[in-house]
């Protein structure tokens, strides 16, 4: 039997001590990493828990923006009033992902963490080839099942997706990931895959995600998350995008855009030659789907994933003119 | 053993149809099993507690054809806790059983674990060990060698081939291929449905207990007497020596209906270890460790003349199956009754592909079957530029087009008429694209279904005891579909007792014995089953209260009484009035005890087992001068996003025809089950196989997906039914699986009306509309 030991963080720096020994790993709220050690995937020699460590699961919010602890649960924060009158583009893209009871359980923390659902990764028994899980090994999917793979920031090591939804929302408002005392940029945090789809992350071993803030902004305030899927709920995005506008006083000129785009990408992915090329402009029907063409430059498709391509800039120019609406 | 009675405050809540009891039959009364699956109260098979219990954890192939070469399991004997690594060289003998059908199996060795691989998560070894932990553990540790060679992985597969022709599935009559040729407007379209899962809620599994040479098995099942002769078989033992205890079950679709593989593992390794083991499917082993719906393919071609009236429907269907077994998806069984045609053909081949043999999933055949001619008549309609609904009327089958056989009741244009009214369909546009809300492209369309009535057979005890409430025990199940609550009902009625006094018990093989629940055949068996039983112990209790000298009655030489909830009384109401319980104890009698069954009479000891231990004896649904089906209507209306290609499906509004519905509560329930399971046929459910290893990559419920509540509208059902006499003993016909029967084709059609798409492959994803 694989035994392993479980330890009760009593503080973050002993949380942080203990994961930095070699085959640590934190455990939040387990809703990944407890079915990826079903699947044979994470072999942790020790689980440190940091669910009960206080004080990091607070959600704070002023006029400069918000800092939510990395141990606040998604269902809290999704239903949090402030983030919903604020940011609501990171309360819709939570109460999106995932189910209620998942959403209870699960951490913002471990929510950035959360790995691919690439079946081949997930499968180690059948498919000994994954880069991402043995470095070296191949690549199962290229090839094989592809329907679910990313379409941008793909490499020849791996073309694995990454299927967060808040994720996405972050990158879109220039969220920072606190690690402590270390601040790097959510759009850093996140690595594209190159020739290294195993290293995800910017952290090290012994760090841990403390907090993520999100500085205010106008688009921030006026922001969606429009995730398009073939199941109605409890499903992962077919493809998805944050979108926050900000208009100029004519109620009609864009001043300020952000556009990120979740399941299309290796890491969420934000979209700035659509922004670029809108702001400025006039928001009208037609500038903006020319505009949003943009968001999948350089896209490539491994065969049954190709709808991606057709299908996200459809979901962005539908976010940003459902905003515009909204006036 | 599970016991339900009606004493449940909140089950009474139902209103009665016509005024009736709801603990009559027909009354809505809700389910009697509810309120211990809610609670967490009710114990499933594999939840028993038992002294010495070791847990068995499967190894499973990882190539799709081949051979083993070897098996190391040194490191796997090895690890704690391991009490045995079982494989094919390690197993015990076991002897093959029969067939569903009991056809008299060839006299050869039988072994649940395989040397030769004809798919991807066969299973290979297994691992017994303390806990199940370890055996998870261990089972890790069982290395397999394998010779690989070619699969083939579905029906497209180059190697595939067109297959073997199923000659039993041909069903023709006048000249087909002429008619369709002279015939003014034809059109001809292929459809095609994937390997699709039962995914019951409750996976499959057992615990199997050897004393002596008497096995007993907890395992959750469709049908207790035929698996525990499969059992008995296998091991050979007696039919007797095996019992088999399914108190609950959660959720079958079809899959729980056969003894299968893991469970001949499961009972080797109690055998060999002497020990009670347990044995569960992993959610990724359900894929593979039995089979869904095969895959199908159907080109249907219609000739008609340019009224829309057929002339001639030319079918060709094939579905897959296994390297080994064989499944036949009869394909051709909507096909052939819906319509009225002069001219019919119809033909099936099965090809041969690396999976797991498919299987039993609701309606099996029907289901696909509904797909193609439903689909193709909408195409016929819109190219004759008639109303879908009105295509349909004009084609109406007056009498059973393939057996020539008047049927026993079909309320199909009553379906039609109360879907539409209720749907509001007269306000339908005809163009495609004519409808439209925002982004939203509605379509709007119509389906229909149908389901044989399969009759077999049934036994049951019913017992009126000393304080004077009313036992029923029989060995059939209830999955969900409200077994126990229909039979309460129907003893409840029969022996005029209140609800409240009737306990029902099932799911024990020492019970009477009862044939498969499944082919929607059970309610109407087993209802027919009690009302026997419970007629003839309400004849003694009558006869003892007329003749015992020490009745309160036996005076007033009466030629009949009247039992009304638990109380006697003379029919006039001039003699005395005294209860059940009164009354056997002053005929110094403990309980008054009647056998019932749907047998034929005179049946011989060997007929009885075969009937409920095979489906052999089962009665065709046109046996005698009718032909016996349930039928709807399905009206659907769907949203389409134009620039996503997303479905939702807005409303739905189905008719249907089954019948006296012995509880409508019930019975509706499993028609929105039905539908709900057509909404995930039609727009989400397909196995995805990688090409390359043969192997379904979605087998988890996070990525196969079914419908979640958000997916569902409120859908409206109406029952057009009136009892039929021809179909059971109390007039009910099929409710379980008609439903699910038109509604993949009702949707598709709805598609094409909000799109001008027609989608003739399922699932409807979006990829397939943007
Ligand atoms: C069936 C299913 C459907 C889902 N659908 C969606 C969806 O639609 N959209 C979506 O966005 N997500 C979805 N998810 C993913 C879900 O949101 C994540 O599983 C969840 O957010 C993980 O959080 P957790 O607290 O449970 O993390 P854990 O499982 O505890 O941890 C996950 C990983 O993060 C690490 N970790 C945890 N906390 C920290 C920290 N503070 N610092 C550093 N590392 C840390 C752990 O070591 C581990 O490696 C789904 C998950 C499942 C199982
Ligand atoms: S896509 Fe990435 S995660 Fe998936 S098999 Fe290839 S390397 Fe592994």
């Amino acid at each position: 039997m694989r035994d392993f030991s479980y330890l009760r963080a009593t503080s973050a720096d002993a949380a942080r001590q203990a994961a930095a020994l070699p085959g640590a790993m934190l455990l939040a709220g387990g809703t990944t990493l407890i079915d990826l050690a079903k699947c044979g995937v994470a072999e942790p020699d020790t689980l440190v828990d940091i669910t009960h460590l206080e004080g990091l699961d607070r959600i704070e919010i002023d006029e400069r923006g918000a800092i939510i602890g990395a141990l606040a649960r998604m269902g809290h924060v999704a239903d949090h009033a402030d983030i919903k009158s604020r940011f609501p583009a990171i309360s819709e893209a939570l109460w999106q992902a995932a189910s209620a009871q998942i959403r209870n359980m699960a951490t913002i923390g471990g929510n950035l963490m959360q790995r691919t659902r690439c079946p081949y990764f997930r499968d180690p028994s059948n498919f000994a080839a994954c880069n991402k899980r043995e470095p070296g090994s191949g690549c199962s999917a290229i090839g094989g099942v592809t329907r679910g793979h990313a379409v941008l920031g793909t490499s020849e090591a791996c073309i694995a997706l990454y299927p967060g939804d808040l994720a996405a929302a972050l990158v879109a408002f220039d969220a920072v990931v606190h690690l402590g005392d270390r601040r790097i940029p959510v759009d850093d945090f996140f690595l594209l895959p190159g020739t290294t789809p195993d290293k995800e992350h910017a952290i090290e071993p012994g760090e841990m995600i403390t907090a993520i803030e999100i500085p205010a902004s106008a688009a921030a305030r006026r922001s969606t998350y429009l995730k398009v899927r073939d199941r109605q709920s409890y499903e992962f995005a077919a493809a998805s995008a944050a979108v926050g506008l900000e208009l100029e006083s004519d109620g009609r000129t864009i001043r300020d855009l952000r556009v990120a785009l979740g399941g299309v990408a290796t890491k969420p992915w934000r979209a700035r030659a659509v922004e670029e090329a809108l702001k400025g402009k006039v928001l009208e029907p037609e500038t903006v789907r020319a505009a949003s063409l943009l968001a999948v430059e350089g896209a490539v498709d491994h065969g049954a994933n190709h709808y991606k391509i057709e299908l996200a800039p459809r979901v962005v120019a539908r976010a940003i003119l459902k905003l515009g609406e909204a006036a | 053993m599970t016991v339900h009675n009606i004493r449940v405050g909140e089950t009474k809540r139902g209103d009665a149809a016509d005024g009736a009891l709801v603990e009559a039959v027909g009354g809505r009364l809700s389910r009697v099993d509810g309120p211990a699956k809610i609670t967490g109260a009710a114990r499933y098979a594999v939840e028993q507690q038992l002294e010495g219990l070791a847990y068995a954890v499967l190894v499973e192939s990882t190539i799709a054809s081949g051979k083993v070469r070897a098996i190391d399991s040194k490191a796997a004997e090895a690890a704690p806790g391991v009490l045995e690594v079982l494989t094919p060289d390690t197993i015990i003998s076991l002897r093959t059983a029969a067939d569903w059908f009991g056809t008299p199996p060839p006299d050869k060795p039988y072994c649940p674990l395989a040397r030769d691989i004809t798919f991807s998560g066969q299973h290979v070894a297994a691992v017994v060990a303390e806990t199940f932990e370890q055996a998870v553990a261990a089972a890790a540790m069982v290395k397999v060698s394998y010779g690989e060679t070619p699969a083939i992985v579905d029906l497209s597969d180059g190697k595939a081939g067109d297959g073997i022709p199923i000659d039993a599935m041909t069903k023709e009559w006048g000249d087909a291929a002429a008619a369709f040729a002279s015939a003014p407007v034809r059109i001809c379209a292929a459809y095609n449905t994937p390997r699709e899962y039962q995914a019951p809620m409750e996976p499959h599994g057992l615990i199997a207990h050897w004393e002596g040479d008497h096995l007993t098995v907890w395992e959750p099942s469709q049908w207790l007497d035929g698996m525990a002769r499969t059992y008995a078989e296998w091991f050979g033992v007696p039919f007797e020596n095996v019992r088999l205890v399914s108190p609950y079950v959660g959720g079958g679709f079809g899959s729980k209906a056969l003894a299968l593989g893991h469970g001949a593992i499961a009972a080797s390794a109690a055998k060999m270890l002497g020990r009670p083991v347990r044995l569960v499917m992993t959610r990724a082993q359900t894929f593979t460790g039995y089979g869904g719906r095969a895959a199908t393919r159907q080109t249907v071609t219609i000739g008609a003349d340019h009224d829309g009236k057929i002339q001639s429907i030319v079918h060709r269907g094939v579905n897959e199956t296994s390297i080994e077994g064989m499944w036949v998806e009869p394909l051709g069984s909507v096909t052939s009754i819906m319509y009225a045609t002069p001219n019919f053909s119809s033909k099936q081949n099965v090809v041969r592909v690396n999976s797991v043999v498919p299987g039993a999933m609701r309606a099996p055949g029907e289901n696909p079957s509904a797909f193609g001619i439903e689909s193709a008549i909408d195409e016929l309609a819109y190219e004759v530029g008639i109303d879908p609904l009105e295509i349909r009327l004009r084609n109406y089958a007056e009498q059973d087009p393939h057996a020539k056989k008047a049927w026993s009741t079909r309320q199909l244009r009553e379906a039609f008429a109360a879907g539409a009214e209720r749907f509001g369909w007269a306000r339908r546009t005809p163009e495609p694209r004519s409808m439209r809300d925002g982004n939203h492209l509605i379509g709007w369309g119509v389906a229909a279904g149908t389901y044989p009535v399969r009759r077999a057979y049934g036994e049951a005890i019913v017992r009126i005891l000393a304080d004077g409430s009313v036992e029923v025990e029989s060995s059939s199940i209830d999955m969900g579909q409200g077994t126990y609550t229909i039979l309460a009902q129907t003893a409840a009625e029969t022996v005029g007792v209140s609800g409240d006094d009737v306990v029902v018990k099932l799911g024990d093989s020492r019970f009477p014995r009862a044939g498969v629940s499944g082919g929607s055949r059970l309610a109407g068996v087993m209802t027919g089953a009690v009302y026997k039983a419970a007629t003839s112990a309400l004849d003694q209790l009558i006869g003892l209260a007329i003749s015992d000298p020490r009745s309160p009655f036996h005076a007033l030489q009466a030629n009949t009484l009247v039992v009304a909830k638990g109380r006697i009384t003379a029919p006039r109401g001039d003699g005395p009035d005294v209860s059940i319980a009164e009354l056997l104890k002053s005929v110094g009698r403990v309980h008054i005890e009647a056998t019932g069954d749907t047998m034929p009479a005179n049946s011989s000891a060997e007929d009885r087992y075969k009937n409920y231990t095979t489906i052999a004896m089962a009665l065709p649904h046109t046996e005698g001068d009718y032909s016996r089906h349930s039928w709807c209507a399905h009206f659907v209306e769907v949203r389409v996003d134009e620039d996503f290609g997303t479905v939702r499906v807005s409303r739905v509004v189905s008719a249907l025809d089954s019948g006296r519905l012995y509880n409508p509560k019930l019975a509706e329930s499993q028609w929105k089950g039905g539908i709900i399971m057509g909404i995930g046929q039609a727009l989400l459910e397909e196995g995805i196989v990688d090409r390359r290893h043969g192997r379904i990559v979605n087998n988890n419920l996070a990525d196969y997906l079914v419908p979640t509540n958000a997916d569902i509208p409120d859908i409206e059902t109406i029952s057009v039914g009136i009892p039929d006499p021809h179909s059971s003993v109390l007039g009910g016909k099929g409710v379980g699986e008609l439903a699910i029967v038109g509604i993949a084709p009702a949707i598709a059609n709805a598609v094409f009306h909000a799109t001008g798409k027609r989608i003739r492959d399922l699932p409807i994803t979006l990829e397939k509309l943007i």
